[in-house]
């Protein structure tokens, strides 16, 4: 009877304190969404140069992974794609398969997870240290409001970067594939550009878009709630960290998922 | 001091909670302009709360907070932007923002809250960092100052904007008895040099008693006395006396509290 009452309890508190958080990121999102629009009538605007600096971080130094991740992705994709279609003999129509998993579901969510890896948690650890050493109360006692001068660059750096390397993800993971078809099919690069253009529609590559501007939200937020949240010195830094990381990436998963779900039967 | 001119800052019976828990019980006190005022109390007095009061960072059960004529928990968030910008504050750590240099760290309240080019911004840094000794280390990161660096450090982004009130968060804890003694040497200087009223909490007796005007003695969540040093000294209070002369406050015994404690089964939720 007790563990029922202690598991109910605990049921009650998970939720109350999920909920809590839930509204405390939408608080956060739109208060970061009205600096950016207002915050320069009240002279204190989203710094341009922040945003720049967080595009940066989120954005270019991720290129380098995020290019062998997506030509790693897009050649495996293409050895599955070929490996189950010969059961049909269908082997021809690998492009298409490739083509449609790449900018629907690999390029977006693979983008994702690694900006939710490297970047969300970044973010994360940063607020929360900066909560642990008072830079952030040293903040609002200047009168510098911590959404705007904090979690606003973040929002609109990784706002335009993600979608940006889910672009760059679309290209080399095609390309990866296509290398690994020419290869094994005898069918020239150029060809296969041919099929793919043929095949793809603007629609697809939206889809996935869509999806990696709604994961650049949901990674920005679960990592500042948490940020926010550390209580406890270094240990509590590295406990939400791990938490932003893993709510982020299953975030992430499930948005996918339900995405997906919405738009392909609408 | 003048007398005639109102006071900076007002507190009117001020309470305050964690949860259940009762941090301030109905505390009121007033600073003068250009005076000196400092908190004192030991660990658990509930300073560090009033503190945070007084700077907006957290939100009284009830009673009022004014500074500078103004109630801070009724005004208008643009009103608070533009009160906070005559405070400024000295936090224990120095709460330096550790991606900036020294000079980026001063100057960002000038950045934020002014619309002068960056050399004069630049210049009217490195003239306060004149003022706190530390010319000459712009470009350190905070990674790479000492304690008392840091603190004068805290202290000049805190007076950059020459603010009317200065705070500062136990500015001697945890340096070197000489170096705390150039830190409170500052702190006079400061209210000298730029006429402000200062709002110092600490815990450290010798400090507090160099520096002071008046001194406002804290004890759990109650205030003693106010009054100048002398008073202070004189008071026959016994929880004062005892601060003072830092003999250990006999608690009082009640062995079934007592049982209980140890048993895990107390119901007390009030305390400092």
């Amino acid at each position: 009877m007790s563990s029922l009452v202690t598991t109910v309890d605990k049921v009650g508190r998970a939720t109350v304190q999920g909920v809590s958080e839930a509204g405390l990121a939408a608080m956060l999102l739109l208060q970061a969404l009205g600096w950016t629009l207002w915050g320069w009538r009240r002279g204190q605007p989203v710094r341009l140069s922040a945003v720049f600096a967080q595009a940066m971080e989120v954005g270019i130094r991720a290129l380098p992974i995020v290019t062998i991740l997506s030509i790693t992705i897009g050649a495996m994709l293409a050895i599955q794609g070929i490996y189950s279609l010969s059961a049909f003999g269908a082997e021809s129509q690998v492009t298409l398969g490739v083509a449609l998993s790449v900018t629907r579901e690999f390029a977006p969510l693979i983008t994702g997870i690694l900006v939710a890896g490297r970047s969300g948690s970044a973010l994360a650890a940063r607020l929360g240290t900066m909560k642990i050493n008072q830079e952030i109360d040293a903040l609002v006692v200047m009168g510098i409001n911590p959404v705007r001068f904090l979690v606003a660059p973040a929002l609109l750096g990784t706002l335009v970067m993600l979608p940006a390397l889910t672009i760059w993800a679309d290209f080399i993971a095609l390309l990866g594939a296509g290398l690994y078809v020419s290869a094994e099919l005898g069918m020239t690069l150029s060809a296969y550009t041919d099929e793919l253009i043929s095949l793809l529609k603007v629609n697809d590559v939206l889809h996935g878009l869509g999806k990696s501007a709604l994961f650049a939200v949901l990674i920005v937020l679960v990592g500042v709630v948490n940020g926010a949240s550390v209580t406890g010195g270094a240990e509590g830094v590295g406990r939400m960290t791990t938490r932003s990381v893993v709510h982020a990436i299953s975030a992430i998963v499930i948005t996918d998922m339900v995405f997906a779900f919405v738009l392909t039967r609408g | 001091m003048t007398e005639t001119e109102p006071p900076v800052i007002l507190v009117e019976d001020l309470v305050t909670h964690f949860g259940d828990r009762i941090i301030l019980k109905g505390i009121s006190l007033a600073v003068q302009p250009g005076e000196i005022l400092v908190i004192m109390g030991g660990s658990g007095s509930g300073k560090s709360t009033l503190l945070n009061h007084l700077l907006g960072l957290l939100k009284p059960t009830s009673g009022r907070v004014q500074i500078l004529g103004q109630d801070i928990n009724a005004i208008s968030g643009q009103q608070m932007t533009e009160l906070r910008q005559k405070m400024g504050v000295a936090f224990q750590g120095g709460a330096l923002f550790s991606s900036m240099s020294v000079l980026d760290n001063i100057m960002l309240p000038l950045i934020e809250h002014t619309r002068l080019d960056r050399l004069t911004m630049e210049i009217m840094a490195r003239m306060k960092m004149e003022v706190v000794n530390l010319a000459g280390f712009d470009a350190l990161m905070p990674a790479e100052l000492s304690g008392g660096m840091i603190k004068r450090a805290a202290l000049a982004r805190a007076i950059v904007m020459d603010p009317r009130i200065l705070f500062c968060d136990e500015p001697s804890a945890g340096l070197d008895p000489v170096v705390a003694a150039q830190i409170d040497d500052l702190i006079l200087l400061l209210r000298d040099a730029l006429q402000m009223s200062v709002v110092v909490v600490t815990h450290e007796l010798e400090s507090a008693f160099k520096i002071a005007d008046r001194i406002c003695v804290l004890d759990q969540g109650e205030v003693l006395a106010i009054g100048t040093v002398a008073e202070i000294r004189q008071s026959p209070n016994v929880r004062i006396q005892n601060l003072l002369n830092r003999r250990i406050e006999e608690a009082e015994l009640d062995p079934e509290e007592y049982l209980r404690r140890l048993t895990g089964q107390s119901s007390t939720k009030e305390g400092p």
